[in-house]
C-alpha cells in the first residue's frame, strides 16, 4: 500500500506538484493522467525519490520512504520509463539481472529469475538472453524493460509513459501483457500517461492531474458519472462518455438471466463491443456464451443503453 | 582503366626514368653520385625488379580485385626493398665503413606510390579492425626480421644506426616513456575533470577555455617556461630533485606534454558522457544504482569509444611532440633529428624520423581499431 | 558576458601591439626573470618584424593549404572524382599521424635551410583539418537543396559555386581556423632550421637559460594564436548567420 500525503514540489516560485494526497491499494493499478506539464511525472518520481519532495511524505506499507537511503529504496521499487532505457552495452540477461546483482543475489537464483521472466514475456531465453538491446524490436525492448523492472520481485512498479513510444497495435498487446503480468504477480502498479483510453483500460483507479493539483482520484466510472471538475469532464471527453462508460462493463457482469436468439458474445467482451456487434448485425439481443459453450445469459439493446446513462 | 592506377603508374615510371634509385656518397657529408637501377644491379636483378614493378603497375591499371591489387603492390614493395638492399651490398667495397649508399628519389617515390596503391586496396577491402591490426603486426614483423637479418645493413640509415645502436635503444625507450608517461598522468587527471564538466555544466567553459589557452602556447616555449619553476622546485625541495625533477631534461617535457594532453581527453570525456542515452541513466538511477555505480557501470562504459578517440589524438600528438623535447635535453628520438639537422646529415634525421612516424602510425591504427570494436555495439541504438 | 569577452579580446590585442611596438617599456616586468645581468628583452632582432615574419609564413602556408585542400575536397566529391574519396579519407588520417617536426626535418635536405622547409611542413600539416572539414561540409549539404538547385536549372558548376560552397563555408572556415592556430605554434619550431620567427627568441632563451626570452616568444605566439582563433570564430559566426544554418 502506498500513501501519499500532501506531497509538494516547488522549483523556486513555481509549484509543480501542489499538496497531492491519495492512497494506492495493494495489488491494484492506479493510473495518473494529465496533460504535459501537469506534474504527473514529477509526482511519480517523488514516490521513488528520483525527485525529493519539497514537503509532504510518502508511506510505503506504512513506512516513510525517507527512513532509508534513496538508492536502497529504489531497489525495492520497479521503474519503467518511456523509451525503455535499456543499457545498450549489456545483454538482455545482464540488463534484467541489474537489480538482483545490486542486491547481491546468488548467481543461480539470478539466472533462474532471468529465465522465468523471459519466458513469462514470451522471449525464448535461448535466443534472447545473450542478445544486445539493439538487436531487438521496439516491442521486445519494451518487454525487456518491464522484465528488468520486475526482476527483484518489487512490491511496487512505477511506470512513466511506458508504452508511449510504441505503435498502436504493439501498444495494445503491451497493455494486455501488463494486465496479465499484474494479475500473475499481484504487483501494485502506478502508471503515468496522457492517454485517457489507456487510463480507462488499465486503471482500477484514475488520478486526474492539472496544474500540479490532483483534481479527482476515483474509479473510472465515477470520473465519467460524477466528474469533480469541468477539466475532468473535458479530459474524459464529453462526446464519448456514454461509450467510455459502456467499455468499463463486461458482458458477463451485465448479463440478464434467460436465453435469447442473436449473435453470441464472450463474457469478457465489453458492453461497447456488444452494442457495436448488435448495431452491425441488426439484432435486438445477444447471447452471452462461455468459451465452453454454456450460455451465461442475454443482453438486449435496451439493457445496454440503460447501463450507458449515469 | 583505373584512374588512380594511371596517376600512380605515371609518377612511378617518371621517377624511375628521371630520378636516381640510390645515391653513392664517398663519405657521410659530401654530395653523392646518382645511380640508376640498371647501373647498380646485375642484369638479372634489375630485370627481376623491373618485372615485379611492371606487374604491380599492371595490377594498378587493370586489376579490379582489391586482394590482387594489394598482393601486387606488396610484391612491388618487396622488390624495391630488395633492390635497394642489393644495391647497398653491391656498391659497398668489402669491409668499408665510410661510403654511404642512400636510397634516392626514385626509391622514395616508388615506395610512396606502392604504399598508396596498397592503402587504396586495403581501403577497398574494408577489413575488420582485428584484421587491420594483424596486418600491421605482420608488416612490422617482416620489416623487423629483415632489419635483424642485416638485409639493409649497407644502406646509409642503417649505417647511422650501427654507429648509434646503444644510444638508439636508449632514446627510443625514453621516447616511449615520455609519450606514454605523460598520457597516463593526463588520463588520471583528465577523466575526473571531464566528469566534472559533464556534471557541472557551469564549470565547463572555464575549464575548457583554460585548457584551450594552454594549447596555443608553442611547445618549445612551454618546455622553456616550465624549466625555471621546476629548477626552482628542485633547488628548494631536495626530495623533488631525488625524484628526478630538474629544470632541464625530462621533467619539463613530461609536464608540458601532460598539459597539452588534458584538453582532448577532458573535452572528449564530457562529449562522450553527453552522448550517453538519458533514458539509460535515468533507468539506472531509478533501479537504485548509486551515483558511483551509474558512472562506472553505465556512463563511462558507454562514453568509452569517444574517450578513447580523445586518447588516440593525445597519444599520436605526444609521440610527435616528444621529438621537440630533445631541444631542452629531454632526450627521445628527436635527439637524432635535431643532431641530424645540425650536421646536415639527412641519414641521422631519418634515423630519428622514420621510427617516430612508424610509432605514431601504429598507435593510431591500433587505437582506431579498438574504438571501432567498442563503438559497434553501442552506436546502433534504435 | 559577451561584452566582457570583447573587452578582454581588445585588451589582449592592445597589449600585443604595445609590446611589439615598444618592447623596452616592458623591461621592468621581465627583469626579474633574466638572471646574471642578461638583457630582459630580446635584443638580437626586432620583435615586431619577427612576429610579422612568422605571421606571414603561417598565412602563406594556410593560403596554400586552403587552396589545395578545398580544391581536392571539391574534386573528390564530384561524381568523376568519387573514386578517390575513400583513399583520400585514409590519407587524411595517415597524414595526421605525421609529426610536423619530422616533416620539417625531412624537408631540409630537399630544399635547404630557411623559410622553405617551414612552409612545406606547415602547408602539409595545415592541409588535413581543412580537407576533412571541406569534405564534411560538402557532404552534409541537404539533398533536398541540391535537388532544388538542379530542378531550377543550375548547371553543376553553378550549383557548386552558388549553393554547395556557400553552405559548406562555415565548416571550411573552421578547418582553416584550426590549421592556422596549430601552425602559429608549430611555426616556432621552424627556427631550428633558420626560419625567421619568434622561435628564434625562444631558442635564444633556451641556449642562454634566459626565461625572459622564452616567455616573450611564447606569450607573443600564444596571444597571436588566440587572437587569430577568436577573429576567425567571429567571422564564422557572421557567416553562419548569413547562411542561417545551425
Amino acid at each position: 500500500m502506498i500513501t501519499v500525503e500532501k506531497l509538494t514540489k516547488r522549483y523556486g516560485e513555481t509549484t509543480v506538484v501542489d499538496e497531492v494526497s491519495f492512497t494506492v491499494e495493494r495489488g491494484s493499478i492506479t493510473v495518473i493522467v494529465g496533460t504535459s506539464g501537469s506534474g504527473k511525472s514529477t509526482l511519480l518520481r517523488m514516490i521513488n525519490r528520483l525527485i525529493e519532495p519539497s514537503s509532504g511524505r510518502v508511506l510505503l506499507d506504512g513506512r516513510d520512504t525517507r527512513s532509508e537511503p534513496a538508492h536502497l529504496l529504489r531497489r525495492r521499487i520497479g521503474y519503467v520509463i518511456q523509451g525503455h532505457g535499456l543499457f545498450p552495452h549489456r545483454t538482455v540477461a545482464e540488463n534484467i539481472a541489474t537489480v538482483p546483482r545490486l542486491l547481491g543475489w546468488q548467481e543461480a537464483r539470478i539466472e533462474a529469475r532471468v529465465r522465468e521472466l523471459l519466458t513469462v514475456f514470451s522471449l525464448d531465453p535461448a535466443v534472447y538472453a545473450q542478445a544486445l538491446p539493439h538487436q531487438l524490436s521496439g516491442g521486445q525492448q519494451q518487454r525487456v524493460g518491464v522484465a528488468r523492472a520486475l526482476a527483484a520481485e518489487p512490491v511496487v512498479l512505477l511506470m512513466d509513459e511506458p508504452f508511449g513510444a510504441l505503435d498502436p497495435i504493439i501498444r495494445a498487446k503491451a497493455q494486455d501483457d501488463l494486465l496479465d503480468i499484474q494479475g500473475r504477480f499481484g504487483t501494485t502498479v502506478v502508471l503515468v500517461t496522457h492517454d485517457m483510453d489507456e487510463a480507462f483500460r488499465l486503471g482500477d483507479r484514475v488520478a486526474v492531474m492539472s496544474g500540479g493539483k490532483l483534481l479527482q482520484y476515483d474509479r473510472p466510472a465515477e470520473l465519467l458519472v460524477h466528474p469533480a471538475d469541468p477539466f475532468v469532464s473535458r479530459m474524459t471527453g464529453l462526446a464519448e462518455r456514454a461509450m467510455r462508460l459502456l467499455s468499463l462493463i463486461t458482458a458477463g457482469e451485465a448479463a440478464l438471466p434467460g436465453a435469447a436468439e442473436g449473435p453470441a458474445v464472450a463474457p469478457t467482451a465489453t458492453l461497447r463491443e456488444v452494442l457495436s456487434e448488435l448495431v452491425w448485425s441488426g439484432a435486438d439481443a445477444a447471447r452471452v456464451v462461455d468459451a465452453d459453450g454454456t450460455v451465461r445469459g442475454r443482453l438486449t439493446v435496451a439493457a445496454i443503453l440503460a447501463r450507458g446513462a449515469p | 582503366m583505373d584512374p588512380l592506377g594511371v596517376v600512380l603508374v605515371a609518377a612511378g615510371a617518371a621517377a624511375l626514368l628521371f630520378l636516381p634509385f640510390v645515391v653513392f656518397k664517398s663519405n657521410r657529408i659530401v654530395p653523392g653520385n646518382p645511380c640508376t637501377l640498371a647501373q647498380v644491379l646485375p642484369a638479372w636483378g634489375a630485370f627481376g625488379c623491373a618485372a615485379a614493378l611492371a606487374l604491380a603497375g599492371g595490377g594498378a591499371l587493370w586489376a579490379t580485385n582489391a586482394r590482387v591489387r594489394l598482393l601486387l603492390a606488396l610484391l612491388g614493395v618487396v622488390a624495391v626493398g630488395a633492390a635497394a638492399a642489393a644495391a647497398g651490398d653491391a656498391l659497398t667495397p668489402p669491409g668499408d665503413r665510410i661510403v654511404r649508399i642512400a636510397p634516392g628519389g626514385a626509391f622514395w617515390v616508388l615506395i610512396v606510390c606502392l604504399g598508396l596503391l596498397a592503402t587504396d586496396a586495403t581501403t577497398r577491402m574494408r577489413p575488420k579492425p582485428a584484421v587491420r591490426v594483424l596486418f600491421l603486426a605482420l608488416s612490422l614483423a617482416v620489416v623487423g626480421l629483415a632489419l635483424a637479418r642485416g638485409t639493409f645493413d649497407h644502406l646509409s640509415v642503417m649505417r647511422e644506426y650501427a654507429v648509434n645502436a646503444t644510444r638508439f635503444a636508449h632514446e627510443a625507450r625514453r621516447h616511449l616513456e615520455l609519450a606514454f608517461g605523460s598520457l597516463a598522468a593526463a588520463v588520471v587527471i583528465a577523466l575526473p575533470l571531464g566528469v566534472l564538466c559533464h556534471r557541472k555544466p557551469r564549470l565547463k567553459p572555464g575549464i575548457l577555455g583554460t585548457l584551450n589557452v594552454i594549447q596555443t602556447i608553442p611547445a618549445i616555449a612551454l618546455f622553456g617556461i616550465l624549466m625555471a619553476p621546476l629548477g626552482a622546485l628542485a633547488a628548494a625541495v631536495p626530495l623533488a630533485e631525488r625524484l628526478g625533477i630538474r629544470g632541464i631534461g625530462a621533467a619539463p617535457a613530461v609536464v608540458a606534454l601532460f598539459l597539452y594532453s588534458l584538453l582532448p581527453i577532458v573535452a572528449n570525456t564530457a562529449a562522450g558522457l553527453k552522448r550517453v542515452s538519458r533514458a539509460a541513466v535515468e533507468a539506472a538511477h531509478g533501479m537504485g544504482m548509486t551515483d558511483l555505480q551509474v558512472l562506472a557501470g553505465v556512463e563511462l562504459p558507454l562514453a568509452l569509444p569517444v574517450i578513447l578517440t580523445g586518447i588516440r589524438v593525445v597519444l599520436v600528438q605526444n609521440i610527435g611532440m616528444v621529438t621537440v623535447a630533445a631541444l631542452i635535453g629531454g632526450g627521445g628520438l628527436g635527439a637524432f633529428v635535431f643532431q641530424g639537422i645540425g650536421q646536415t646529415a639527412i641519414d641521422l634525421v631519418l634515423l630519428g624520423a622514420i621510427p617516430i612516424v612508424t610509432l605514431a602510425f601504429a598507435a593510431a591504427l591500433v587505437l582506431d581499431a579498438l574504438v571501432e570494436v567498442l563503438d559497434v555495439r553501442e552506436t546502433r541504438q534504435p | 558576458m559577451p561584452r566582457a569577452a570583447t573587452v578582454l579580446r581588445l585588451g589582449a590585442l592592445a597589449l600585443l601591439i604595445a609590446f611589439l611596438a615598444k618592447p623596452q617599456s616592458f623591461a621592468p616586468l621581465f627583469a626579474p626573470l633574466a638572471q646574471y645581468g642578461a638583457p630582459p628583452i630580446y635584443d638580437q632582432g626586432n620583435l615586431l618584424s619577427l612576429a610579422l615574419a612568422q605571421l606571414g609564413t603561417v598565412c602563406l602556408a594556410a593560403a596554400a593549404s586552403t587552396l589545395v585542400a578545398v580544391g581536392l575536397g571539391v574534386l573528390v566529391t564530384r561524381p568523376s572524382g568519387a573514386q578517390f574519396l575513400p583513399l583520400s579519407r585514409t590519407l587524411v588520417n595517415i597524414g595526421q599521424t605525421f609529426p610536423p617536426v619530422a616533416v620539417l626535418a625531412v624537408a631540409v635536405p630537399l630544399v635547404g635551410f630557411g623559410e622553405k622547409p617551414t612552409l612545406i611542413a606547415l602547408f602539409a600539416y595545415g592541409l588535413l583539418p581543412i580537407f576533412e572539414n571541406t569534405l564534411v561540409g560538402l557532404k552534409t549539404v541537404p539533398g533536398a537543396v541540391l535537388e532544388a538547385a538542379s530542378g531550377m536549372g543550375m548547371s553543376a558548376r553553378q550549383r557548386l559555386l552558388a549553393v554547395e560552397l556557400p553552405l559548406a563555408m562555415p565548416l571550411i572556415l573552421e578547418g582553416v581556423r584550426l590549421s592556422l592556430v596549430i601552425n602559429v605554434g608549430t611555426a616556432t619550431i621552424g627556427s631550428t632550421v633558420a626560419a625567421k620567427g619568434l622561435g628564434e627568441v625562444i631558442i635564444a632563451g633556451l641556449l642562454s637559460s634566459n626565461t625572459a626570452f622564452i616567455l616573450q616568444g611564447g606569450l607573443v605566439t600564444g596571444l597571436m594564436a588566440i587572437l587569430l582563433y577568436d577573429g576567425m570564430a567571429a567571422l564564422e559566426r557572421r557567416l553562419l548567420r548569413s547562411v542561417a544554418l545551425d
